[in-house]
């Protein structure tokens, strides 16, 4: 599905992710943590095609093409979707019409039909259940005035409308309550299947509660410092960053 | 439709030619106008003598960022009746706003063309006229209301349009009287083998507890100069309510200048939607006044500019009573060279408490070398009131491009998106939902006309 090799990138000049490997196979759920600054959301948007960020070294290969040199539009029309940590505001760009414009642009460069309105409006009444979110909603600007949660949901939403092959969650659960945190998990595990694979990105372990990954990875300083399944989680969540970043010369990059 | 020619002399003055060419009027084709009307032209005739045109680039202040020399220089034609012909059904329907079957007065060059208007189906007592000859038929209701709002003795644009009051619009809605489809008005300007001037000219009178919409538009049927001063007075009666919408689409070689003024009753309404997306040179000048209390207003703009194109919009609302509230929102979008000007000024007189009144001027700036002005301006002499403002000019939110892309939306679709986007709170204010669905073609057509040029 994924393989990133040796991967360089940084923002305005300054490297963040200083060597990075990671492979993720079909149908699994990859963990990745760390602490502030770690270099996750660099990571996240380097694969979704940030234009302030730039790969400097280093490969990603999706699907047997090379990422790094699609636009960002052909990333997701090659099935890659990128829960945004912070969803954009998008003043007078009403949320049913945007999907339905990124859900055709897909349809349309598979050469598959698109959807009038009528049909796209039964499909969005269909998915709005998974993330329980109200129809009305869509019918409001992007983003324009949700809350933290709707704003999630909204994440959701849009993952379970274009049916990524690849989804990068960016810290699904930041600035999430029980209830909404559990809403989103069980969207995400919703949308879980042996063909799909999702790179969920967090700070806490609370989420991996409810989405069980099968690979957890320690992301400090630009670089995996450690790789394990959901127990390592656990072990962070108990013992902290701290202990591991010690050690972030001395381990084997993940594969 | 007259054939007049007399602006050929190369007299000292652009200002006294326009002299010379109302002495010759007031003798062949203004002749039969009453006198009240001839003596008001000739004043104002001499008020524009006075103060000529404004064309000081030091300390004026009223004219800082628009510089209208190339107005005062130009010899311009009044009307004449030889270019008037080009002007068919077809041209008219190109220009045309709303529905077909509402009413609508068409003039070309500032002369009403009958053959190509059509005013129907309107209640009983309401009058869409000619303003020529509203002033001889219903004198007691013309003239203690036209030139009563638009200041003649100051301003020379507003100077030198009542000099030439003739032929115009004149609408008078009596009390209790709901009219509920708009009437369409609708100026052509033509310029082929010379460049034109015309001076249109529209009174709207409403009663108390009536309703009004008006719709309009200012056209041109080439893509040459042409000059039109327009001035319009609107009287709001107590609890009436006026939507009056003005759609602007002159070629971008146009030079327009348009000067509003509205008199608001106890508790009316008056919305005004200001849209333009022609001309080479546009002023708009917007004055509000609330007479009385509880009146409200709703002043909203919209300019789509390009190339070299420059639109200045001077908004002035004056809370002159207390419990009176206004809105505005104005926002631009400005490609290539392109200039804009937003002036709103607020005041609130002694004694005007519970004013609240707000203003925003937002610009989008699609390229480097476009620029945007905006000076709000509040003069405040009440201090149980609320005033607020907001502006803003920058240029696309790569976020947002971002976002959009990310889901699959090509670059070129996204910057699409949201360019319109930008102006569509302004669209949506339009309440009237076939000029909004109009307006918002219109405006998609422009942006995508700028992307293929």
């Amino acid at each position: 599905m994924l393989e990133i090799k040796d991967l360089h990138a940084s923002i305005g000049g300054v490297e963040i992710l200083k060597g990075m490997n990671l492979l993720v196979n079909p149908g699994e759920v990859h963990a990745i943590m760390g602490p502030n600054g770690s270099g996750k959301s660099t990571l996240a948007n380097v694969l979704a095609g940030h234009p302030s960020y730039t790969a400097t070294s280093g490969q990603i290969i999706f699907e047997g093409e090379d990422l790094l040199s699609m636009l960002p539009e052909n990333r997701a029309r090659a099935g890659l979707f990128l829960c945004f940590q912070h969803p954009t505001e998008v003043p007078g760009v009403r949320l049913d019409h945007f999907m339905r414009a990124g859900f055709n642009a897909i349809q349309k460069s598979k050469g598959l039909a698109e959807m009038d309105v009528l049909k796209f409006d039964k499909f969005l009444n269909e998915k709005v259940g998974i993330v329980e979110m109200d129809r009305n909603l869509t019918k409001r600007s992007v983003n324009e005035g949700f809350s933290g949660g709707e704003k999630k949901r909204n994440e959701i939403l849009q993952m379970a409308i274009f049916d990524p092959k690849l989804s990068i969650l960016d810290e699904p659960d930041s600035g999430l309550d029980v209830d909404a945190l559990r809403i989103v998990a069980e969207g995400i595990n919703h949308l879980r299947s042996p063909q799909k694979s999702v790179i969920l990105v967090t700070h806490y372990q609370r989420i991996l509660n409810y989405v069980v990954p099968d690979k957890v990875h320690v992301l400090i300083q630009g670089r995996i410092v450690k790789s394990g399944d959901k127990d390592l989680a656990r072990e962070i969540e108990s013992q902290g960053y701290d202990h591991l970043g010690n050690s972030a010369e001395s381990l084997q990059p993940s594969r | 439709m007259k054939d007049v020619r007399v602006m050929t002399q190369s007299p000292a003055t652009q200002e006294s030619a326009y002299l010379t060419a109302l002495e010759s009027l007031e003798k062949n084709g203004y002749d039969t106008d009453p006198a009240w009307a001839r003596d008001l032209r000739k004043e104002a005739m001499s008020k524009f003598q006075g103060l000529g045109f404004p064309i000081a680039r030091r300390g004026n202040e009223e004219w800082k960022y628009t510089d209208i020399g190339p107005i005062a220089k130009a010899k311009f034609q009044l009307s004449s009746s030889a270019v008037q012909s080009l002007v068919n059904a077809k041209s008219v329907e190109m220009s045309s706003l709303g529905e077909k079957s509402w009413s609508q007065m068409v003039f070309v060059d500032g002369s009403y063309v009958e053959e190509l208007s059509s005013v129907s189906s309107l209640p009983a007592g309401v009058m869409v006229v000619n303003l020529t000859e509203a002033m001889r038929s219903v004198p007691e209701l013309v003239q203690g209301h036209l030139a009563h709002y638009a200041d003649y003795e100051a301003n020379a644009f507003t100077a030198l349009n009542t000099a030439f009051i003739h032929e115009g619009v004149f609408i008078h809605v009596p009390d209790d009287i709901l009219v509920e489809e708009p009437v369409r008005l609708l100026f052509l300007s033509t310029s082929k083998d010379e460049e034109t001037v015309s001076q249109p000219r529209v009174l709207i009178v409403v009663g108390k507890n009536s309703k009004a919409t008006v719709i309009d538009g200012y056209g041109g049927v080439s893509d040459g100069r042409y000059f039109s001063n327009c001035v319009t007075e609107v009287v709001v009666g107590d609890g009436s309510r006026v939507e009056y919408y003005k759609v602007q689409q002159q070629s971008d070689k146009a030079f327009h200048i348009t000067t509003t003024d509205v008199s608001l009753g106890r508790d009316s309404y008056f919305s005004s939607i200001n849209i333009d997306m022609g001309g080479k040179l546009v002023r708009n000048n917007l004055n509000v006044l609330t007479e009385d209390e509880g009146s409200s207003c709703v002043l909203n703009g919209l300019y789509l500019v390009n190339g070299t194109q420059h639109v200045d919009n001077q908004v002035i609302i004056d809370h002159a009573k207390p419990y009176t509230t206004s809105r505005e929102l104005y926002k631009g979008i400005l490609d290539g060279k392109a200039r804009s000007v937003f002036h709103g000024s607020i005041i609130v007189r002694e004694g005007a408490v519970k004013v609240d009144a707000n203003q925003v001027d937002k610009n989008l700036l699609l390229s480097d070398e476009a620029e945007a002005d905006t000076k709000p301006a509040f003069w405040v002499y009440c201090d149980d009131v609320k005033c607020g403002h907001g502006a803003a000019c920058g240029q696309m939110d790569e976020k947002a491009l971002f976002y959009l892309r990310s889901r699959g939306i090509d670059e070129k679709t996204a910057r699409g998106l949201l360019t319109r986007a930008f102006v569509s709170d302004v669209i949506q204010s339009i309440a009237n939902e076939s000029l909004r669905r109009q307006v918002d073609d219109l405006v998609q057509a422009k942006l995508q006309e700028w992307v293929a040029s």
